[in-house]
Order: structure tokens, then C-alpha cells, then sequence
């Protein structure tokens, strides 16, 4: 039967799987406490992975985040491939790295003019934002737009995409494919140095981040689909000692595991990657990142939209260098042979350092996983700037609060499925 | 999530007079009834009428029923009393007349229907016509499948939205 009905309660749509909450502790003016407690159901990915083939692992994986599929294709196949001792071709490796640039543009775009620009410009959302500002918003679907193309050529599709595997890809795209590519990204560049010059005009509240920063890192390139792995205070390690410096522990209250980095707070995402390899930025994102204000390093939080602007610029302009100097590979991908190993492996999801660890048996099963989103990492230091910000404004009333506190935590694009206005925010004064 | 919203049928040469929608996960059990209603339209692939599924993320659906003139949207929902299998139909416009149920603002990592629908009369990008068929779900954990209630109601979403493509 059909029915108009009345009963619908559009907010419990069944892909919205989780909550978050921030209760606040106040004793005598004091903030004693603040926790950004995080309700989602734990997945358990790292369990279902095992006794799988080596071979299944990234279609698992990508299944994690409808976002950054990418990345946790990525930081598997790195992983995998460590462990089987195999090394791709520079031609997959380019094509990999193409792949990933279509996920930066696509998940940056989302997050500045979908979520994050209102708060900067006094509006609720992004609908209210598009009825005054209709080209504005019209400029972000066209960025978005324009990554969705990248993931949808090299990838099959832009959500969970299909085409890439542990060792390479099933097929590679051909010159032709690529070209036609590149006529969509050329005025994309455009809109994202346009996007660069809108962002930067923001008010931002001054904040300095002390915590380290820690990215991925390679040689004279601004990480993207691999590499080493680094601090802004110096700290320098392969991903194969990522479990020697970074840990991960429970807290009570949330489902995301904390960490820290030998025992410290610390920062992912992109205000590590850019104040640790500004310098390796392409010229044209330079430029952009200079007109912008910023300088080698970044430490506001509030300027990562800022950032992020900068990176789309970049991602263009090096997806344009990669389609440019292509070489079809051939074959597209690799045997990877299984053999009784373990493997690590990073990259730089949209918000942050992803690692994945994999202990392999000798026919390819996977005997252990082991998963570090970069939204449990910067859980720790989340809730260390929800702290400095409500001591400094126990003045508002609770609704002006809960407004600086959600806008002080999508400065971190916080990667959990939570509803809208999510914060139930409670002070609580003793 | 699910696939992005690339047309699976090809439309004619004037464009499709009608899209279906189907929107949801189908590995999360019953989310996946609009995936599901899609894949039984393509059995029958009726004329002029692009079949897509999609996450609900706003960008693609804009993409996929801008400009067509009765765009349909299955999707799974939860209702505080529970009829699993129970099928409603909304239907919104044309050119603004009616108004999307639920609130807006979506999480910080995404926005859902409502939004898709406000931000497309903002942006003058609405279908025609845009109705919602919205099942109610038993069962969204984990796993591919659906609930016996829901794969029951299939014969009937599949009916009702043929009679609404004519």
C-alpha cells in the first residue's frame, strides 16, 4: 500500500549512523574538563579483514569512508605490497597519485562550500549560502565536479572506485581518456584559484596550534599516495616504525581510539602536511598560497579552509602535470605473490595521516589488520582546542557556544557520521 | 554509500523524460532497497527513463535529475513505529510548491535529501516534478540483503513507480 504520511522523520535516515556529543566541565570559571565523545558503533573492520586474501583487502577497505575511498585503498595496497616485497612501476604509481589528486579536490570541495565557508560567512548552511551567493556555491559543484571526473576516469567511479588494486589497476586509461580529462580540470584550475582568493578574505579568530604536526613526507614532493613519515618538530621515521612512535589507547568516552605520538598530542591533516612540505608546493600553488597570507607554516586551525583552498590548487595543477607527462602502464598491474610477512603502509586522506598494518600468512590470508584514521589521531588535539575555546568564551550563552564549538571542530573535517549540528553541548557549573 | 549517479540506461537522444533514483547502501541491509528497485526497473527498462543510484550526496543527485522533467528518489528510512515494508510517497513541486520534510544542515561530512532538494530550488536546479518513495527499513546493520519485510514490498514499490513513470 501506499500512504502520505506524516510519520516521516527525515533526520533518521538510515545512513546516518552515529552521534557525537561535547560535555564541558566547568568548576569555579575554570574549564576542567571537555570531551568530544563519539557514539558511532565501532565497525570492526580490523576483525573482518582477517582470513581474507591479500588480493581483497582495498575493496574491502574502501568501503570504510564514502569520501576517502582512496586513501583506504591506498594505504592498504602500500601496506600489501610492503609485505610482499613488490614495488609498482612509476607509471601506476603516477596513475595512483592521479587518482588520490581526484579525491583531494572532491572531498576539499566538499568540505569548504558544502560545510565549512557558512560558518565563516554567517549562514546557517549552504542552502542559506546559495540563495544569496548562487555562483559561489555553483563554483564548489563544478570543483566538486571536476575531482568526481579524475576518480570516475582513473577509478571506474568516484565512490568506492573499482578499477584500482592491490599491485596497480585493472586497466589503464588511455592518452585520450586523460585529455579529455584535462579540458575539465584546466577551468577547474581557475575556480580553485579563485576559491583561494575567496577563503582567504575570511575573518579568522587568532588560535596557534603548539601540538606537533605529523604527515607523510617524500623527497621534494608534497605527499599525496605515499611516503615516509614526519613531525614539524623534526621527527623522522618509515612507516614501518609507525607503531614505535605513535599509540593508540581507549578512552571512556568514545568509540575512536586516541593516540599519541611518543607520548604527546599531536596533529594530523592538512595544516601538518602544508607546514611540513609547503616548500615542495607547485609554483602556481605557491603563488596562490602566498596571495592567501600564508607563510611556510600554518598553525591556525581555522585557517586550514585556507589550506585546504591551496591544495585543491595544487591537486589540479598536478593531476594537469601527471595527464601531461603520462605513459600508459603496461600492464596496468602487478602479480603481487603472497608470502609470510608483515607490511605498513601511509598516505594522506583528505583530513589527515591514514597508516594500515597487515600481517600476512604464507598463502595470502590476512592473519592481522590494524587501521589509524586520522580522525582518532586528532581526537586528542580536538578536544585540546574545545577547551582553550570555551575558557575563552564562558561568556556566550549556550547556543553562541555550541555554534564556536561545531565550527572550531569542522576546522578538523572530523571524518564521523554524525547528524546535523551534532554537538549536544552540556556545561556544566559547579 | 554506494555508486555515484552515472546514468545506467541510456536516456534517448532528447534526454530522459524521467530519472529513478535509488539511494542507499547495499551493505547495510535494507538501505539498499533503492539499489535493490533500481536493479528490478532494469529488467524492465522503461523508455526514456535514466536509472542511477547514488549516495544522496546533494552534488550528484543536482547533477542527475537537473533538468528533467519527474525525477523519482527511493530511499530507506526508520520510523519511530515501526512498519517495515511500508511505502510512502511524497511529492514535491513542480517549480517549488510543497516543501522537503526534516531539517537541514546535514553532518560535517555530508548532507542528505532535504538538503539536496533546498539547495536545488536555491540554485534553480529541481527536476520538474520530484517524488519520494521512502520505504521503511527493518533491519540497516551490517551485510547485503534485505529484510524479508522489505524484499516483500518490492513487487509493489516496483509497481507503483512504473504507474508514476506512465
Amino acid at each position: 500500500m501506499t500512504h502520505r504520511s506524516r510519520q516521516l522523520r527525515v533526520s533518521a535516515l538510515a545512513r546516518v549512523e552515529g552521534e557525537g556529543a561535547l560535555s564541558v566541565l566547568v568548576e569555579d570559571g575554570q574549564v576542567r574538563d571537555a570531551q568530544l565523545r563519539i557514539y558511532e558503533p565501532p565497525r570492526f573492520f580490523e576483525a573482518f579483514l582477517r582470513g581474507r586474501q591479500h588480493t581483497e583487502v582495498t575493496d574491502i577497505t574502501s568501503r570504510i569512508c564514502g569520501i576517502c575511498p582512496v586513501a583506504y585503498q591506498a594505504s592498504a595496497w602500500l601496506a600489501i605490497e610492503d609485505a610482499c616485497g613488490v614495488s609498482v612501476s612509476e607509471p601506476i604509481a603516477a596513475l595512483r597519485r592521479l587518482l588520490y589528486c581526484g579525491e583531494w579536490i572532491s572531498s576539499h570541495a566538499l568540505h569548504i562550500y558544502l560545510l565549512h565557508a557558512p560558518d565563516f560567512l554567517g549562514y546557517p548552511d549552504v542552502v542559506a549560502l546559495a540563495r544569496d551567493h548562487r555562483a559561489l556555491v555553483e563554483r564548489g559543484l563544478r570543483l566538486k565536479k571536476a575531482g568526481n571526473a579524475i576518480l570516475e576516469t582513473v577509478g571506474g567511479r568516484a565512490i568506492h572506485p573499482v578499477n584500482s588494486r592491490v599491485g596497480g589497476f585493472y586497466r589503464a586509461p588511455s592518452r585520450a581518456e586523460l585529455a579529455a580529462l584535462a579540458e575539465q580540470l584546466r577551468p577547474a584550475l581557475d575556480d580553485a584559484l579563485a576559491t583561494t582568493g575567496w577563503v582567504a578574505g575570511f575573518d579568522f579568530p587568532d588560535l596557534e596550534l603548539e601540538h606537533d604536526l605529523l604527515a607523510a613526507s617524500q623527497p621534494g614532493r608534497y605527499a599525496i599516495e605515499g611516503g615516509q613519515v614526519a613531525s614539524a618538530a623534526g621527527l623522522a621515521f618509515p612507516p614501518q616504525e609507525f607503531g614505535d612512535h605513535v599509540v593508540e589507547h581507549q578512552v571512556p568516552h568514545s568509540t575512536a581510539l586516541h593516540a599519541t605520538l611518543d607520548g604527546r598530542g599531536y596533529l594530523t591533516g592538512p595544516l601538518a602536511r602544508y607546514t611540513i612540505s609547503s616548500a615542495a608546493l607547485s609554483p602556481i600553488a605557491r603563488q596562490a598560497a602566498a596571495a592567501a597570507g600564508l607563510g611556510a607554516a600554518c598553525r591556525n586551525p581555522f585557517r586550514s579552509i585556507v589550506v585546504r583552498a591551496v591544495e585543491i590548487v595544487y591537486a589540479i595543477s598536478e593531476a594537469l602535470r601527471i595527464i601531461g607527462e603520462y605513459e600508459r602502464p603496461d600492464p596496468a598491474g602487478l602479480d603481487v605473490p603472497p608470502r609470510a610477512a608483515t607490511g605498513h603502509g601511509v598516505s594522506e586522506a583528505p583530513r589527515g595521516l591514514l597508516y594500515h598494518r597487515y600481517q600476512l600468512a604464507a598463502d595470502g590470508r590476512i592473519e592481522a589488520a590494524a587501521i589509524v584514521p586520522p580522525t582518532s589521531q586528532n581526537q586528542a588535539a580536538i578536544e585540546a582546542d574545545l577547551r582553550g575555546v570555551v575558557a575563552a568564551n564562558l561568556d556566550l550563552d549556550d547556543a553562541a557556544l555550541t555554534a564556536l564549538c561545531e565550527r572550531t571542530i569542522r576546522n578538523y573535517d572530523p571524518c564521523i557520521s554524525c547528524a546535523a549540528h551534532f554537538l549536544d553541548l552540556r556545561v556544566e557549573h559547579r | 554509500m554506494s555508486q555515484p549517479a552515472a546514468p545506467r540506461s541510456a536516456p534517448g537522444p532528447a534526454g530522459p523524460r524521467a530519472v529513478v533514483i535509488g539511494i542507499g547502501n547495499p551493505y547495510r541491509r535494507d538501505d539498499g532497497v533503492g539499489s535493490a528497485l533500481v536493479a528490478a526497473l532494469e529488467r524492465v527498462r522503461p523508455p526514456g527513463v535514466a536509472l542511477t543510484v547514488a549516495d544522496g550526496e546533494p552534488s550528484q543527485l543536482l547533477d542527475a535529475w537537473s533538468g528533467v522533467p519527474l525525477a523519482v528518489v527511493v530511499d530507506a528510512v526508520l520510523c519511530e513505529v515501526p512498519a517495515p515494508g511500508r511505502i510512502h510517497r511524497s511529492a514535491l513541486g513542480p517549480a517549488g510548491a510543497g516543501s522537503p520534510a526534516g531539517r537541514g544542515g546535514g553532518s560535517t561530512h555530508g548532507l542528505g535529501i532535504p538538503d539536496a532538494i533546498r539547495l536545488a530550488r536555491a540554485l534553480d536546479r529541481e527536476p520538474g516534478q520530484l517524488v519520494v518513495f521512502a520505504v521503511e527499513a527493518a533491519d540497516i546493520g551490517f551485510g547485503p540483503g534485505l529484510s524479508p519485510a522489505v524484499a516483500a514490498c518490492l513487487p509493489e514499490l516496483t509497481r507503483v513507480i512504473l504507474a508514476e513513470l506512465g
